[in-house]
């Protein structure tokens, strides 16, 4: 047996008269124990910094982000909605294949597809940002009430059972039938359904979390109501409102492109990635004409899929239970 | 469970009668024009309100509200009036029905077979290269729209695989292609919870038990941990519904099925407010049943859950 190197026989080698002497408060040594550099926001860009598929999505998309809004801006763009007319034979330039000209080709009245797409995706991330903003402000008010405010329980219970009961595509058609189609229609109606997944687990949280001992002490304490729900009770609930509104882009994307199929999307005067698979969608059985529906539908998915992998990449790592 | 049962579809015949009013109000708000038909531009003015008075659109808005419940309970959902005018809804739906119908259970029974025999597979393998693509493939189809790779499938697919583009009642391989796109959305959910139940069941500590006092490893997945992965894969019956309407109305219109979900599409297109109404109010109702069955299948795969309040609540 050996203390610090030093070999000992008997038991009472090493005591000396220092090891009985009171010991001094210093406060370093006491800042010590209780100190730890954990950060939240660290930790979690950390963990998903850890996941390269994800981590590069994250700069793709900041990549395609940055381009659509600079894009207008680059030298040799066209105009998304000018017709073009060919100079030589005074024609529209009707289905053009992908050139040096029209790097991905015309449509079929003589459009530039490249800048359609662009422009198409910045329209349809508008209504995603839209949708998921709107979608986190109403849903989390929403479910912090009804998780918090007792009276209310039974009320908003009702109203949830009846919008979730009618499936979500219906109350879409139902809104864009009835409202003319546009950009705002369609993030209306969005929105009508979106907030019900996000209040339901806001409340669900709430409930779980509002008894614990420390919310019985700020109550106690007499703080406000509104106090304990943004600070006790919310930064519970980040990696899942991350997570709602990641995935209400692709859903936006999604719910845009079918509308305009059934007919109730944008007008074909506004550019969007609905429109533009639409018309691609006419004429996919030309075969030489199928860049109009290749190009939109590759650019969709690549949106939709990032998106929806750095939403949850993010809520894995935004959870603190995955904070090593 | 009886009572509880009566308590429950007492529940949703009001969630329907709630749905049934706000369909119906909101289409009051619609322009007239769609009731007219289609040669409302040659009329004249007095013709115009006689019809709309002989549809009974002049009565006050209560009036035609109860007109409408009872016609409702009677079966009787109005007439068309571009679609197919002076036909009743309920003769054309009839004839839809059957189709969607099938198409939509043999989709749920598709996606319920591959997509539990996928989750299995990746839990079981995990990691592995199974697992990265089953994982790939749920990514892909629960982010790209689904109007965009139904579309790729339709365009592709027939022709690499030499099957008809478009759906006919009498040639059998055309019924192939749209219900495996209906069921693909359903088998990605279905694998995905799947796995996830899996993967937490394998790791508790009953599984651990049983392994140790030396069960079979087959004898633990069928008798211990598919017993219980079973209960979440009931609970999500009721999406997967959700989900197949959804889906139905796209594909059927894509391979011009005779189903209602083309209808839809068709009726919307025309603005036939009657038939409109009409199926709205018919994948409500068919939205809510899933809801209720997906209950009940859950209470019969999993006997510790119980649908009746008991006491102690809050």
């Amino acid at each position: 047996m050996s203390i610090n190197g030093k070999k000992i026989d008997k038991l009472g080698d090493n005591i000396s008269d220092s090891l009985f002497e009171f010991a001094q408060f210093d406060n370093k040594e006491a800042e010590k124990t209780g100190y730890s550099n954990y950060s939240y926001w660290k930790s979690t860009w950390n963990s998903f910094i850890k996941h390269k598929v994800a981590f590069l999505l994250l700069i793709l998309v900041i990549g395609i982000l940055a381009f659509t809004m600079i894009q207008p801006f680059l030298p040799y763009q066209k105009s998304p909605t000018e017709i073009y007319i060919n100079a030589g034979t005074n024609l529209q330039d009707k289905n053009v294949a992908p050139s040096a000209e029209f790097w991905f080709g015309t449509n079929s009245i003589g459009q530039d597809l490249w800048a359609r797409i662009w422009s198409g995706t910045r329209t349809s991330l508008l209504i995603g940002f839209a949708v998921g903003i709107f979608e986190a402000i109403v849903g989390i008010f929403i479910g912090a009430l009804w998780g918090y405010v007792r009276k209310l329980d039974v009320i908003i219970t009702q109203i949830y059972n009846v919008i979730d009961n009618i499936p979500t595509t219906i109350i879409l058609i139902l809104m864009t039938y009835i409202l003319r189609p546009s950009i705002s229609t369609i993030i209306f109606a969005l929105c009508l359904t979106g907030w019900l997944q996000m209040a339901r687990f806001v409340r669900n949280q709430i409930i779980i979390i509002r008894d614990r001992e420390y919310n019985l002490a700020s109550r106690c304490l007499g703080t406000p109501t509104r106090r304990i729900i943004f600070k006790n009770l919310l930064p519970y609930l980040v990696s899942v409102i991350m997570l709602r509104m990641a995935l209400a882009i692709p859903t936006a994307i999604g719910s845009e492109v079918f509308l305009t199929y059934i007919g109730l999307g944008l007008p074909v005067s506004i550019p969007s990635l609905g429109n533009l698979v639409n018309e691609g969608r006419i004429l996919m059985m030309t075969p030489t004409l199928r860049y109009q529906l290749n190009f939109p539908s590759v650019v969709i998915s690549i949106i939709t899929i990032a998106f929806y992998v750095i939403g949850n990449t993010f809520a894995d790592a935004a959870d603190p239970k995955n904070h090593v | 469970m009886i009572k509880y049962l009566f308590k429950r579809i007492g529940q949703s015949i009001f969630t329907l009668l709630i749905i049934i009013t706000v369909v119906f109000l909101l289409l009051r708000l619609m322009p007239e024009e769609g009731y007219l038909g289609t040669n409302a531009d040659k009329m004249s003015d007095i013709q115009k309100e006689t019809i709309l008075n002989n549809l009974g659109l002049r009565d006050p808005i209560i009036v035609q509200l109860g007109k409408f419940y009872k016609n409702i309970v009677t079966g009787d959902l109005g007439k068309s009036i571009t679609y197919r005018p002076d036909v009743k809804v309920s003769t054309i739906l009839a004839q839809k029905i059957p189709y969607s119908l099938c198409f939509g259970l043999v989709a749920i029974g598709l996606a319920l077979v591959f997509g539990v025999s996928m989750g299995i597979i990746m839990a079981r393998s995990k990691n592995s290269i199974f697992d990265k693509l089953g994982t790939g493939y749920i990514v892909i189809i629960n982010a790209v729209p689904a109007a965009v790779y139904y579309l790729v499938i339709q365009l592709y697919l027939t022709n690499t695989l030499k099957l008809p583009i478009l759906f006919d009642k009498s040639n059998f391989m055309s019924w192939i292609l749209p219900a495996i796109s209906m069921s693909l959305g359903n088998t990605a959910g279905y694998a995905m919870w799947m796995r996830r139940y899996m993967v937490d069941e394998l790791n508790s500590d009953y599984v651990k038990l049983a392994r140790a006092k030396g069960l079979s490893e087959k004898n633990i997945m069928v008798n211990h941990v598919l017993r219980n992965a079973f209960v979440p894969m009931a609970q999500y019956l009721p999406a997967s519904i959700l989900y197949t309407i959804a889906g139905s109305i796209y594909i059927e219109s894509l391979y011009s099925i005779p189903g209602m979900g083309g209808l839809l599409v068709d009726a919307i297109q025309r603005q036939d407010n009657p038939l409109v109404q009409g199926l709205v109010i018919i994948y409500s109702s068919l939205g809510i049943l899933g809801l209720i069955l997906g209950d009940i299948a859950m209470t019969l795969a999993d006997p510790r859950i119980k649908l009746e309040k008991s006491g102690g609540g809050r």
